[in-house]
């Protein structure tokens, strides 16, 4: 048995390492310029930015999309001039800083830099705190909505096997990356590119959790150890990923450039719309099938004591696979989702993976319910943070909620107090 | 060409770098090896210690002695900070906890809120300058043969690995001490522990703040031997960097890190010394750029973590019968 396990372990290992290595041919990298504007948090969008060489030659002209993000392809390494167009500023957008109009930026081979310019509201632009009161909520609830459908399965994954994954977030960007894969580098048109997508997360997660993590627990491997090996498995992930497709955030193909519907004082974008309603939807649809199912309610039995489940007669192996399945699905719809509203990068799932934590651990660690409405609440934490303070700091008070919940309750807003223990 | 690369490669094994990882993975042994605490931050123990001798000196204009001791007693209260919620809880509600915080303190000392103090995203320099007037090694000289280190180099890991042999032995004091049984006793069993009348919540917290202070002096060597700090420097895999070299030295062996870091740091700079001179000599095929060399390394460093954990988790010195841990 032990031997079989060690074979099945090794064999992953080598799958993955030869995953990393065949046919990268793919992942040929263009140096690059650009960046992000921004006013006050939100994107600037419509902007002009021309790159020049260093000789005064121009490379290219680039135009920032809805989410004010940028990038102008470059022919090689070296030294470029970058200069913002303050003519297509929006009305009442001006940079900060009038002298760095234009920057001066050294790329490396293969490498992509970042031209920052400090974009400021000059005059009151719907900055009535009301209305961007308004705005950040709807953003906030967005953003909720993706984590949560991530941390279920974080929260799941916990409640069935004691683990804490920290490779969880690194699924989200490979949820995302294959349907960027599909989408632009195949060219399918999105819907198709992530429906697929999905599928392979799905079974990506399955394998790992039936070539890696069910042997190590018929080893009796401690949940410490198990942690440990699950940022290695985070680390393996997030640099081939990093290895195919390089540092630089990148756009679908599809939905990208899109006019912002006005409600009131709230803009968004359809694809906004249609993300919100169908995390939703599947919101709904996974608490449904948690009540309502054999399957749903073998998981939350499992996640609630394993041993009186097992001598139910529930085979708990299966359960535990399933969970996986649907946790590795549901990160691959929170990772398309988020790569949509904004744009894919190596490090989005791990910067999403903190947040999670904070969610996960808000609801009640083990919970599902607790797991969508802690990661509710983190989100609109962090939006609406962007209000009164820098929008840099978001993510600073979206964990300080987490520090601040394990002082007053350290079981979370749903859980029970003997996980804790 | 392999002569050269071996060469580079015991150039970081013997490195500032790899002496201040080893006071990381000091630290961490402190935490995880004898007291079985989970610290994921280690990262923002470093920071504090680094940004603690930056600011002193470079913003505040105040002596380098001051400013190593401001690292210590910041990286002191981020422990008791971070303690006081969590030692009570599991392993891995620390885990969690010291994480977030230590992306906390970088987002927070990277934004423009902060500019003014830590110099935000470009961060601090120029705070040496004490620190190299003391250098006895004369200019104009290179010394250790053809790992060919210049007079501050010298001076940088002469200081580092006095550091790292001092703290070794003093984690060795500790741990054959009365107090060190007590820590090893709450890793196997803390109720156990407590039915003795031990304060098990007291001593994990002593651990928590030494295993600190030891990481926040690692901190500020590396701020020392780079000249520089920047925010962006303490990402979270530094600490797991730092656990990468625990494990394999030997997690809860006394002299574990420091073989851990030197071996860990000859892999890695052999390994990117290696990528770097084959794709050089056109050896590789194109698609290997630059960024696929750091890429490739840090995919090295989780199947180094991963195997290890798996085939051989007590690492090279490490003792299997003390490795029994475990959340309960």
């Amino acid at each position: 048995m032990r031997r079989v396990s060690r074979l099945s372990m090794l064999g992953l290992l080598v799958v993955v390492a030869l995953a990393t290595f065949a046919g990268a041919a793919i992942a040929q990298e263009a140096e690059s310029i650009g960046g992000r504007l921004q006013a006050d948090g939100d994107g600037v969008p419509g902007v002009e930015i021309a790159v020049a060489t260093e000789d005064g030659d121009p490379v290219g002209t680039g135009v920032s999309g809805e989410d004010g993000s940028w990038s102008v392809e470059l022919p090689g390494p070296g030294t470029y001039l970058v200069t913002i167009d303050v003519e297509t500023l929006p009305e009442g957008v001006g940079l900060t800083n009038p002298d760095r109009q234009e920057l001066e930026l050294r790329v490396s081979e293969g490498g992509s830099s970042t031209a920052l310019f400090a974009l400021g509201e000059r005059e009151e632009v719907g900055s009535q705190l009301g209305s961007r009161l308004a705005q950040s909520t709807v953003n906030g609830i967005k953003f909720g909505l993706i984590i949560a459908m991530t941390a279920i399965g974080l929260s799941l994954i916990f409640g069935t096997t004691g683990l804490i994954n920290f490779a969880h977030g690194d699924l989200v960007t490979m949820g995302a990356f294959l349907a960027y894969t599909f989408n632009v580098l195949l060219g399918l048109h999105l819907i198709v590119a992530a429906a697929l997508a999905i599928v392979v997360s799905a079974a990506i997660s399955g394998s790992i959790e039936a070539g890696l993590w069910r042997p190590l627990r018929k080893r009796r491997t401690g949940l410490i150890s198990m942690l440990v090996i699950s940022i290695g498995l985070a680390f393996v992930i997030r640099h081939i990923i990093l290895f195919y497709f390089g540092g630089s955030r990148r756009p679908y193909g599809d939905y990208t450039l899109q006019l912002a519907l006005q409600f009131g004082p709230v803009r968004v974008q359809p694809v906004e719309l249609w993300v919100m309603g169908l995390s939703v939807v599947i919101l709904v649809g996974v608490a449904l099938m948690l009540t309502k199912t054999k399957l749903g309610k073998g998981m939350r039995a499992v996640a609630d004591n394993r041993d009186l489940a097992e001598s139910s007669g529930i085979d708990v192996n299966r359960v535990i696979l399933s969970v996986w399945i649907m946790g590795g699905a549901l990160t691959a719809v929170g990772g398309i989702f988020l790569g949509m509203i904004e744009s894919v990068d190596y490090l989005m799932g791990f910067r999403l993976l903190l947040l999670m934590f904070a969610g996960v651990i808000l609801g009640g660690l083990g919970t599902a319910y607790g797991a969508m409405l802690g990661s509710l609440i983190v989100g609109l934490v962090s939006e609406v943070s962007t209000v009164f303070f820098s929008s840099q700091l978001k993510y600073v008070w979206a964990l300080g909620v987490l520090i601040i919940i394990l002082l007053v309750r350290p079981q979370g807003l749903l859980g029970r107090k003997e996980r804790i223990g | 060409m392999l002569a050269d690369i071996l060469v580079d490669a015991l150039r970081t094994a013997t490195g500032p770098t790899a002496a201040a990882y080893a006071l990381l993975a000091i630290g961490l042994n402190m935490h995880f090896g004898f007291t079985g605490l989970l610290n994921f931050g280690q990262a923002g123990f470093m920071l504090v210690g680094a940004y603690g001798v930056a600011i002193t000196v470079s913003t505040f204009g105040g002596p380098l002695w001051l400013g190593v001791l401001v690292g210590m007693l910041a990286a002191v209260l981020l422990a008791l900070l971070l303690g006081v919620p969590t030692l009570r809880l599991r392993a891995d509600y620390l885990a969690i906890t010291t994480i977030a915080a230590a992306e906390i303190l970088r987002l927070f000392f990277r934004s423009t809120a902060a500019e003014p103090v830590t110099g935000g995203v470009f961060g601090l320099r120029q705070f040496g300058g004490a620190f190299f007037a003391f250098n006895p090694f004369p200019d104009g000289r290179t010394y250790l043969g053809p790992l060919s280190a210049s007079p501050s180099r010298m001076w940088v890991m002469l200081v580092g690995w006095s550091l790292v042999l001092l703290m070794t032995l003093f984690v060795w004091a500790l741990i054959r001490s009365p107090w060190g049984r007590v820590i090893r006793s709450i890793r196997e069993d803390e109720d156990a522990a407590r039915s003795l009348g031990k304060n098990v919540f007291s001593y994990k917290m002593q651990s928590l703040v030494l295993g600190g202070v030891i990481g926040a002096l690692g901190g500020a060597l590396f701020a020392l031997s780079l000249q520089t700090v920047q925010p962006d420097t303490f990402l979270p895999q530094v600490t797991f960097y730092a656990f990468a070299i625990l494990i394999l030295g030997g997690t809860a062996s006394t002299f574990g890190p420091v073989i851990g870091a030197v071996i860990f740091w000859f892999i890695l700079g052999m390994l990117q010394s290696g990528l770097r001179t084959f794709s050089d000599a056109g050896l590789l095929p194109d698609f290997f750029g630059a960024q696929a060399v750091g890429a490739v390394s840090l995919t090295f460093v989780g199947v180094l973590i991963m195997s290890l954990m798996i085939f051989r988790p007590q690492g090279i010195l490490g003792d299997k019968k003390e490795l029994q841990l475990d959340v309960s």
